[in-house]
């Protein structure tokens, strides 16, 4: 890679994983630009999530390189990616359901402001942190039940607050796994809206099923069959691309459209 | 030789013996989740219930009734104790077992005193089954064997040849799948928890007598068996039964060899100036603390265990 | 026991009146309290409610289950007996009041050691860990005479060197003191803990040890930090008990001991910064009263610990942070009354009960004399006690099945008129 142009904020080569003989992910080369929202579609069990926790190294990889601006993430562990300003939220609601909602923020801005394990400063003068969480829980919505365990928080409120952890801690590259599965079509254009307004300057890498979510959303979309990237492109060559129209968005465009009448 | 041989033996004896308690609580711990904290307690009542039945009816109707009583007990505290605890998490179901070890211990002394009973090896396995070398080998200790054989095989049949077996072998690896298929996972639990502590309690049945039958026994061999587990790697009975004659075994043989830390360093050549309490010790001495010493060294390399596929 | 997410003021006014009582109350104490009995409870007292506290910050904190917390207890404990008897040669200069300091560090040093293997596991696995850790330390004790003192136990005389500033530690009061300072100190310590970035990611931890490494945080270094600082107080405790028994067996740091401190904390409530506090008090006293009055206490002591698991998994802590909501609303007079229909069930069910154990312990003991309960002579021989300690258990278990509704229905009135006010 030369000096002068600024490295892919996260570009996979040749990435593989299987487990035990099944191959998941049959070598899927991407490349995202820094500041670029791009959107990864595929039918069930096309390896989606595997590739955001192949990622996130909440799995390990079975072959292939990750890059995250530039420098190789594979082998590390999560938290130390995290650290590299990758962040990431999840399919099924991953919170901390005992702590409050502003407490669950806390955490997630803690090791970036450089607070560490720290055992001898007090949470409440930490000003930065407090705001920080303040804000974000105005943002996605919820000053109102910032003192609310997260575990009694209704289903819509749950993905704004794995949003709001996900962002929170100001990463670079942010990864949503369909952040709008089982919501309403109200619900859905709100977390439209609140993903439009907290990844704005950021690079986004999102899962999602719901097409409206995606073409409303993504600069550039991949699509995603059997573990292998069939086709990249911008939200109109996708739609115009013959293999992915038989392979895949003919019959979830169908769907949508069906779900949209309903 | 001579003492390889009948160390080795003994040894095995020892680790199947391990293995009778540790197949159970493996198979307890992989279907409901929960580490038996009581489990070698139930070893103890084995012991007790065959001393009391043995008094009344003799050795041999104990040996199949008091197992059958202690699996009742099992099923009885699984059915109004323990699932009770289920619904506040592995954590309340670890202290109510933990709290049953301790309510157990002091309900046998209450009832049976706090001296060792005289729980005796019946008179027809009494005496010397061969003898190798100068050494002989106890007819109960071969009995002990093949009650142990037998109880892995019959295991075995039960898990690879029947419909419950089946189920059992398909929770181990996916416990929420089992309860999706729609199988009655309380009462499969309940026959576990039973079944398991029956195993245990078999155990006691033939370990009592050939050891002591007194109100410390299940402290005694706890923690080992808990060792025996982690070692294994929790939830693989393969892992428990390789750990189980591991331990065994390399605990009689320390027994047995009384040489010390120096001795062994100039085995490899090195001269140690043997004047710390340290170099002195002998592998006798240290025999009681070598399981955990091989648990910490398991952790540090592979701390999933030998054989462990699952997190906790 | 969570970190507070709402910044307070500085220090809040009212948090620094109830530490201040607190510390009145301690100090104020032994004037109510002066006789020698009461004033070695209170010592005893003292040094549990540090070990208590300690050990929450691993189960109520941080999720993690340990049955080997003891261990560290010990280590502090012998550590500052050799340093008192060091200091009894004149071998070094330093002030007994300062030995907690040498117990803590051991107990730090301790749980650097042994945490790095523990803290690999959560869970299941962690408990097991801890049990063959403390398990290992106490077998290995009996190894090393010189350190251990083997089966007896070493011994130090706690009033060394000339008085300082007229403290020499030879009256107990002087002893009970010592412990209230450090006993304070630690609480203070411990409470200001979980108001830290590492306290509050220890929270964290125990509730979602995945999503934490998502945040940038490594579950195993929380876990592993937490158990270090834990093992610190728990030293400190340990050595405050070398010093107020001068003497330090290998029981200290065996499984009984770790198994009082987890009934301690979790009958109290680990879910409650002064839960394990209630415990400790609580437990000792039992402990007290109980072993002087029947042999069976043990018997009693772990039904006890059942009932709590099974019946009230947050501890007294909860029962009474359940109560103190109703009194502020004042609805306490709510659900009372149907208490009064608790208390037939509930001393038939003791008397049955206390009437069957403390004979079948008779009998075990095959003792001479005929049992004496309660200023009754009976015979444990005949038939009829049998029958009646044992109709009288199941007529109140009977009983208190059939009660029992009238205090759930008075606890869900009192609950729904609590709900439609805050509504409103």
């Amino acid at each position: 890679m030369s000096m002068n142009t600024p490295a892919p904020a996260l570009q996979l080569e040749a990435v593989k994983k299987s487990f035990g003989r099944t191959h998941i992910i049959n070598g899927v080369s991407l490349v995202v630009a820094r500041g670029e929202r791009h959107a990864i579609i595929g039918p069930n069990g096309a390896g989606k999530s595997t590739l955001f926790n192949l990622i996130s190294a909440r799995f390990p990889v079975s072959g292939g390189d990750i890059f995250l601006n530039g420098s190789s993430v594979v082998g590390l562990k999560p938290h130390q990616i995290t650290r590299r300003g990758l962040s990431r939220s999840f399919q099924v609601t991953n919170i901390f359901h005992n702590l409050s909602v502003l407490e669950n923020l806390r955490c997630a801005v803690l090791w970036p402001l450089g607070y560490r394990y720290a055992f001898w400063r007090r949470l409440a003068v930490l000003r930065n942190a407090n705001q920080r969480a303040q804000d974000v829980a105005a943002e996605i919505g919820l000053t109102h039940r910032r003192d609310t365990p997260a575990g009694v928080l209704s289903y819509a409120e749950q993905r704004a607050l794995e949003i709001g952890i996900t962002i929170a801690g100001g990463a670079e590259v942010i990864l949503l796994d369909e952040p709008t599965a089982g919501m309403s079509n109200s619900e859905t254009e709100q977390a439209v809206a609140l993903i439009r307004r907290v990844t704005a300057g950021k690079t986004l890498v999102m899962v999602e099923h719901d097409m409206r979510v995606v073409f409303g959303l993504a600069d550039r979309i991949s699509v995603l069959v059997y573990g292998e990237i069939i086709a990249t492109g911008t939200p109109e060559e996708i739609r115009t691309n013959r293999a992915v129209q038989e392979a895949y968005l003919g019959a979830a465009a169908a769907a949508a459209a069906e779900t949209g009448h309903a | 030789m001579e003492f390889v041989l009948v160390s080795l033996l003994n040894g095995i004896t020892y680790g199947m013996l391990l293995f009778m308690l540790s197949s159970g609580l493996t198979l307890i711990f992989s279907m409901m989740g929960v580490l038996n904290f009581a489990h070698a307690s139930f070893y103890m009542l084995g012991a007790y219930f065959a001393y009391q039945v043995s008094v009344i009816l003799g050795f041999w109707p104990a040996l199949l009734v008091a197992p059958l009583l202690v699996g009742l007990c099992g099923v009885l505290i699984e059915r109004y104790g323990l699932r009770n605890a289920h619904k506040y998490g592995h954590v309340a179901e670890l202290l109510f077992t933990f709290g049953l070890s301790f309510l157990i211990e002091e309900i046998v002394r209450l009832v049976w005193g706090k001296a060792a009973v005289d729980y005796r090896i019946p008179e027809a396995l009494n005496g010397t089954l061969f003898t190798l070398f100068s050494s002989n080998f106890p007819i109960y200790k071969g009995f002990m064997m093949l009650v142990s054989v037998g109880m892995l095989l019959a295991l075995y049949a039960l898990l690879t040849r029947t419909r419950t077996g089946l189920i059992v072998q398909a929770a181990l690896s996916r416990p929420d799948m089992v309860e999706a298929l729609g199988h009655n996972v309380p009462r499969i639990f309940m026959l576990v928890f039973g079944g398991g502590v029956a195993l245990a309690a078999l155990a006691g049945v033939i370990g009592g007598n050939a050891f002591i039958t007194e109100p410390g026994m299940a402290a005694a061999v706890g923690t080992i068996v808990f060792v025996v587990v982690v070692v294994g790697g929790l939830g693989s009975l393969a892992g428990a039964f390789v750990a189980s004659l591991l331990i065994g075994i390399v605990q009689t043989f320390a027994v047995g060899l009384n040489v010390s830390i120096t001795d062994i360093a100039a085995l490899f050549g090195v001269e140690l100036q043997a004047s710390g309490a340290m170099a002195r010790l002998t592998l006798t001495q240290l025999a009681p603390i070598l399981p955990y010493l091989f648990m910490v060294a398991i952790l540090v390399f592979r701390p999933r265990g030998l054989m462990g596929a699952r997190e906790s | 026991m969570n970190c507070d997410a709402s910044p307070p003021p500085l220090l809040h006014p009212r948090r620094l009146v109830s530490w201040g009582v607190l510390l009145a109350v301690l100090i104020v104490l032994p004037l109510l309290f002066s006789k020698g009995f009461a004033l070695s409870l209170l010592c005893q007292i003292g040094i549990m409610v540090i070990f208590a506290l300690s050990y929450n910050m691993l189960l109520g904190q941080t999720g993690l289950l340990s049955f080997g917390h003891a261990v560290y207890f010990g280590i502090g404990a012998f550590a500052t007996m050799h340093t008192l008897n060091l200091l009894g040669k004149g071998g070094l200069p330093l002030p007994v009041t300062l030995l907690p300091l040498v117990g803590g560090l051991a107990g730090l040093l301790a749980g650097v050691l042994f945490g790095y293997v523990s803290t690999k596991r959560a869970g299941t696995a962690f408990a097991m860990i801890s049990l063959g850790i403390g398990e290992l330390v106490a077998s290995a004790s009996l190894m090393f005479p010189a350190l251990f003192g083997g089966e007896g136990g070493i011994s130090g005389n706690r009033v060394v060197g000339g008085a300082v500033l007229g403290i020499s530690y030879g009256p107990q009061i002087e002893m009970y003191y010592l412990i209230v300072g450090w006993a304070f100190i630690s609480m203070l310590a411990m409470y200001a803990l979980t108001q830290t970035p590492l306290g509050c990611m220890a929270n964290a931890v125990r509730d979602n040890p995945e999503r934490v490494q998502f945040v940038g945080y490594d579950p195993q270094w929380v876990r592993f930090m937490m158990l270090v600082l834990s093992g610190g107080f728990a030293g400190i405790a340990g050595a405050l008990s070398a010093l107020n028994y001068e003497i330090v067996t290998a029981e200290t740091l065996g499984a009984q001991t770790s198994g009082a401190v987890l009934m301690m904390a979790f009958v109290g409530g680990v879910g409650w910064f002064h839960g394990p506090i209630i415990g400790a008090v609580l437990i000792t006293l039992l402990q007290i009263a109980l072993s002087g009055l029947t042999k069976a206490w043990l018997f009693y002591f772990g039904l006890f610990f059942l009932c709590i698991v099974l019946y009230l998994p947050g501890g007294i802590a909860s029962l009474l942070s359940m109560h103190q909501r109703l009194w502020k609303a004042r609805l306490l007079g709510w659900v009372l009354p149907s208490y009064v229909r608790l208390a037939l069930p509930l001393t038939l069910v003791a008397c049955g009960l206390i009437g069957l154990v403390e004979m079948a312990y008779q009998r075990a003991e095959a003792a001479e004399i005929p049992l004496r309960l309660l200023g009754a002579s009976i015979d444990v021989t005949l038939a009829t006690p049998w029958l009646g300690a044992l109709a009288a258990l199941c007529g109140g278990l009977v009983l208190l099945r059939a009660s029992w509704p009238a205090v759930t229905g008075a606890w869900r009135r009192a609950l729904l008129r609590l709900e439609s006010r805050e509504e409103t």
